[in-house]
């Protein structure tokens, strides 16, 4: 008896700490991050003030995370590239499931040549690799940062297109769906009250995971130089900026290395997390 | 009798959160012998599987055995072996197939290799040479052709074939006792009557004993020697299923026997249940049973009831049941059920307010419609209906054939009475729902509803006359939007006539609500807070918000427990009645059909082989496809049945035999059968025949 007593209080622990883990850590990091977007723009930084007489100045204690190669104060430019990812990111999720939605939605919906001209348009952007797709678009545009979301946002959609199809594809069979039929509702009331809402849970998890994609990926056209424009900061730019002084300075990389995959990281188990949560056949099983 | 095969004693099993557990299975006791059918009954969530898996130590990852002994044959308590010997006995010595035969078949392999799989484990000797003791098992259990069967995949063969090689893997151990979950819940009547057939001739010639485990009392009549009645997870009464079909001790097992509907209680309302199964998690002090019984007296909520023995090895776990050496007393006990009957009946009236009509003026009411002919204003005629799916193949999706679900179906419906489609699986009858209701568009033929051809208007012409059709489902889940709340899903239908106003909106679905017997605090709930009966009523609710005359009813009692489908049936029968609401009723329930329909058509394979009046059909069909499927009903009382067995399954509606379609399987067949579909023979004014043997 005593035995099954201390086996079932390792269990509870473990189920809290395995929650912990999954659940609390990810939104104490997208918090952090929320909270820097945030202090990014409120408090009056100087992230492009050039300080000369602290050129690559280490973390230490008069600045937390240093300066960078032109004496700019590393932590405030990673609060304001914060903002910058988090602005990009949102941006695109929405307009990209906000389509992309509404798009593939329709196209399971009315089906026939609809249907089947969306498809074709989807794999044709599907057969170009995407984040090259935005390379090309945002060369065209020129950088800048609402560019750049125009440009993943056109890349972003197909996949949340294609997500919102299959299961319109299989709802609309649905019986629920054939009673709204018989009962005279119209098409647009059908597809909005019956069919999008019961699609949401699937295209928030994906929409998750696409967070961490954007962000890197904005990080990379960044990086690349299609981003943000200097002197604005993004975590792009400051690890292509320090990329240069990688073995003299590494705090210029590091730093925001890490922030971002700190990011994607809590983002990504947030995705998992959420999607056991939504999943009704789980929910039953516990 | 000798000793007992399996015997078990105060089998206890909990699920779910230790703290809080279900007591599934509570102190259960029965005893298998040798080559006996023993059937445990009972409505879903009562216990039975959940012993079956206990005996097997199958459980669910949050199940356990808290106590009891499983003594089986010479092996021992099951409880006490270590899991490496108790995986011998499974599959082995003891067997087990379950409802669903699709799912319990591993869809990447030869049906085949999965027989030899169990034949090599359990058959020490067959290790090296087990085909031919796959062929022998196919053959046993009656697969034509079993050498090219047995190089098959699950998906090629028909439900009832998958039931077949389940039973085949479950003899490959040379089983001593077979457990039957449901084995034939999942198939259609005629293939029920086939696989029950083959599972009484299998035990005559190994003699196994069976457990069959179902809700289906006809089964049991027909099958099982001796049977234990299950209730919210204890056994309540166990009898010799004679005994218990003639005189039921326990009042559930009597509720259970008045609320199946059948042609002789025709004019009276079915009894029901009130209430649900209680909750398991609860410690029990009382009989389980006492909210819902109509004769409880003041010890049954105060004192568990003890078992009470009587003659012929019945035993009943309740207070007021005598065994009938106390013959007076028993007597007055059943004249107090008969007033529970009316008790019960006023009680369900009383749940649907607006019916304040009492029992007499229902039969009056019905009595008079049953003797009115069919008026001569139809109210839905269908003339030739083809519903027909292209069948595309290959990369410029050609088409190649089609699937002829409905192929030239013709049928008329009168203001006010109920005409059941009737058919197994497959045979069309769903679509040809579908099809009357536009919500298919047909590939030929007319539907005139009242008058107004409905095939040639538009979606959008055709959606102010929705409202005169509707149509309720088998599933009630799966018909309501889950993230509706149930007031909403009532009121979509007003919102779709243009009833805008918020307030008038929920009276009325309020009035709706009340109207099928349900209280109105329902408005802010959702549908999965319901259970399958009470969500059958929201559906219902929902269809009348818009004042249809015609009702399709697609199966709507089929997923319902036989307490819970008798109220569906009742509420439906009262509405017909005060609003005087036509139903199409697609079923393959003969018993559902005799107590509700005024008029039959049989499919088969997409046409109607056979109308009439519901007597015409079930008292004297004509076609030998409505004679085998009538014979093939599992009934209580099967005194003088003679059985049609059918042989083979339904063919593919998207390759149908040539001439006759029912030829290849119709026992009375002849050559000329084959050569032309038979043309119409008339019977009767009502009554219509397609074949030409048809004697008059």
């Amino acid at each position: 008896m005593q035995k099954t007593e201390y086996n079932n209080w390792l269990k509870i622990i473990a189920a809290k700490l395995t929650k912990f883990i999954r659940w609390y850590i990810p939104w104490m990091i997208i918090g952090l991050w929320l909270l820097a977007a945030i202090l990014g723009m409120v408090l009056s930084l100087n992230p492009n003030a050039i300080d000369l007489t602290n050129i690559l100045v280490p973390p230490g204690t008069n600045a937390l995370f240093g300066y960078d190669d032109l004496g700019r104060p590393v932590l405030d430019r990673l609060l304001v590239g914060a903002h910058t990812s988090f602005l990009v990111a949102i941006g695109v999720i929405s307009v990209s499931v906000f389509t992309g939605a509404i798009l593939g939605g329709s196209a399971g919906f009315i089906g026939g040549w609809v249907d089947l001209l969306l498809m074709r348009i989807i794999d044709i952007f599907l057969a170009f690799p995407g984040i090259l797709l935005a390379i090309a678009l945002a060369g065209i545009m020129g950088p800048g940062i609402d560019n750049l979301v125009i440009a993943l946002s056109i890349v972003g959609w197909v996949g949340y297109a294609r997500l919102t199809r299959v299961q319109v594809l299989s709802l609309r069979e649905r019986e629920h769906v054939i009673a709204a039929h018989a009962l005279g509702c119209s098409q647009s009331r059908i597809l909005w009250l019956h069919l999008l809402p019961l699609t949401l849970t699937p295209l928030i998890v994906e929409a998750t995971f696409g967070i961490a994609h954007i962000v890197i990926a904005e990080a990379s056209l960044s990086f690349l130089g299609l981003g943000v424009q200097p002197p604005q900061a993004s975590w792009g730019a400051m690890i292509k900026d320090g990329a240069g002084y990688m073995l003299v300075a590494p705090h210029l990389v590091i730093i925001p290395g890490l922030a971002m995959s700190l990011v994607v990281f809590a983002v990504n188990l947030l995705g998992d997390a959420l999607r056991d949560r939504l999943d009704v056949r789980l929910n039953v099983i516990k | 009798m000798n000793a007992p095969l399996l015997q078990i004693t105060d089998l206890t099993t909990q699920l779910g959160n230790p703290k809080q557990p279900s007591q599934v299975v509570d102190k259960i006791n029965l005893e298998i012998y040798p080559g006996e059918t023993f059937a445990l009954l009972g409505e879903s969530g009562c216990g039975k599987s959940m012993t079956a898996l206990s005996i097997m130590r199958l459980l669910p990852l949050s199940g356990r055995i808290i106590e009891g002994c499983v003594q089986f044959s010479d092996v021992g308590d099951l409880l006490d072996l270590p899991e490496k010997e108790m995986r011998r006995i499974r599959g082995g010595q003891m067997a087990m197939i379950f409802q669903e035969p699709q799912t319990s078949l591993n869809p990447v392999m030869t049906v085949g290799r999965q027989i030899a799989e169990a034949v090599e484990l359990h058959d020490v000797q067959r290790k090296t040479n087990s085909t031919k003791r796959v062929i022998e098992l196919l053959d046993a259990v009656g697969i034509p052709d079993p050498k090219r069967r047995a190089k098959e995949y699950p998906h090629q063969l028909s439900g009832g074939m998958k039931q077949r090689i389940m039973i085949a893997m479950a003899l490959a151990g040379k089983p001593k006792l077979l457990i039957a979950d449901e084995p034939t819940t999942a198939l259609d009547v005629t293939i029920q009557a086939q696989v029950l057939q083959l599972l009484k001739d299998l035990q005559q010639d190994t003699g196994m004993a069976v457990l069959l485990i179902t809700h289906d009392l006809g089964v049991v009549a027909e099958t099982a020697d001796r049977l234990a009645v299950m209730y919210a997870g204890q056994i309540v009464e166990t009898a010799t299923s004679e005994r218990f079909f003639s005189k039921p001790g326990h009042p559930y097992g009597r509720k259970l026997l008045k609320a199946l509907p059948d042609a002789s209680k025709r004019k009276q309302r079915l009894a029901v249940i009130p209430g649900m199964v209680p909750s398991l998690k609860q410690k029990f002090s009382n009989c389980r049973f006492v909210k819902r019984c109509d004769v409880a007296i003041a010890e049954c909520s105060s004192e568990i009831p003890p078992w009470v023995f009587g003659s012929n090895n019945q035993q009943v776990r309740c207070h007021i049941w005598q065994s009938d050496t106390n013959k007076p007393l028993e007597q007055s006990i059943l004249r107090n059920q008969d007033s529970g009957v009316l008790n019960d009946s006023s009680q369900d009236l009383h749940e649907s307010q607006d019916f304040n009509q009492d029992n007499k003026d229902n039969q009056v009411n019905q009595g008079s419609k049953t003797l009115d002919q069919p008026s001569n204003n139809i109210l839905l005629e269908a003339r030739d209906l083809c519903v027909h799916f292209p069948i595309h193949k290959g990369i410029l999706q050609r088409i190649i054939g089609h699937v002829r679900a409905v192929d030239g179906l013709s049928l008329n419906l009168y203001p006010g009475r109920t005409l059941a489609l009737v058919g197994e699986s497959g045979c069309g009858k769903t679509t040809a729902g579908k099809a009357i209701l536009q919500l298919l568009r047909p590939t030929a033929g007319s539907v005139r509803f009242a008058g107004q051809e409905l095939t040639s208007l538009s979606t959008n012409k055709l959606r102010p006359l929705r409202s005169m059709l509707q149509i309720i489902f088998q599933d009630p889940f799966a018909s309501m939007n889950p993230r509706m709340l149930v007031g909403d899903i009532v009121a979509e239908g007003l919102i779709a006539q243009g009833l805008n106003n918020r307030s008038t909106r929920r009276a009325k679905v309020l009035k709706l609500l009340d109207q099928v017997g349900i209280a109105s605090d329902a408005i802010d709930r959702y549908p999965h807070e319901f259970s399958g009966g009470q969500r059958q009523r929201i559906c219902i609710a929902r269809a009348l918000a818009v004042e249809p005359s015609l009702i399709v009813c697609d199966e709507p009692t089929s997923a319902l427990d036989v307490s819970v489908q008798a109220q569906i049936i009742n509420l439906l029968k009262d509405l017909q009645i005060n609003l005087d609401i036509s139903y199409l009723f697609i079923t393959h329930n003969i018993s559902v059909v005799a107590y509700l329909a005024d008029e039959v058509a049989v499919m088969y394979l997409g046409r109607i082989v056979e109308q009439g009046e519901v007597h015409e059909i079930l008292e004297h069909p004509k076609h030998p496809y409505t004679k085998a499927l009538l014979s093939a009903v599992p009934t209580i009382d099967d005194t003088g049945k003679q059985r049609i067995q059918l042989e083979g399954d339904l063919p593919s509606p998207a390759d149908p035999p040539s001439g006759c379609h029912f030829h290849p399987r119709c026992p009375e067949a002849t050559a000329a059968c084959s050569l032309k579909y038979p043309d119409t023979v008339i019977l009767s004014p009502t009554h219509s025949v397609r074949c030409e043997y048809a004697k008059f």
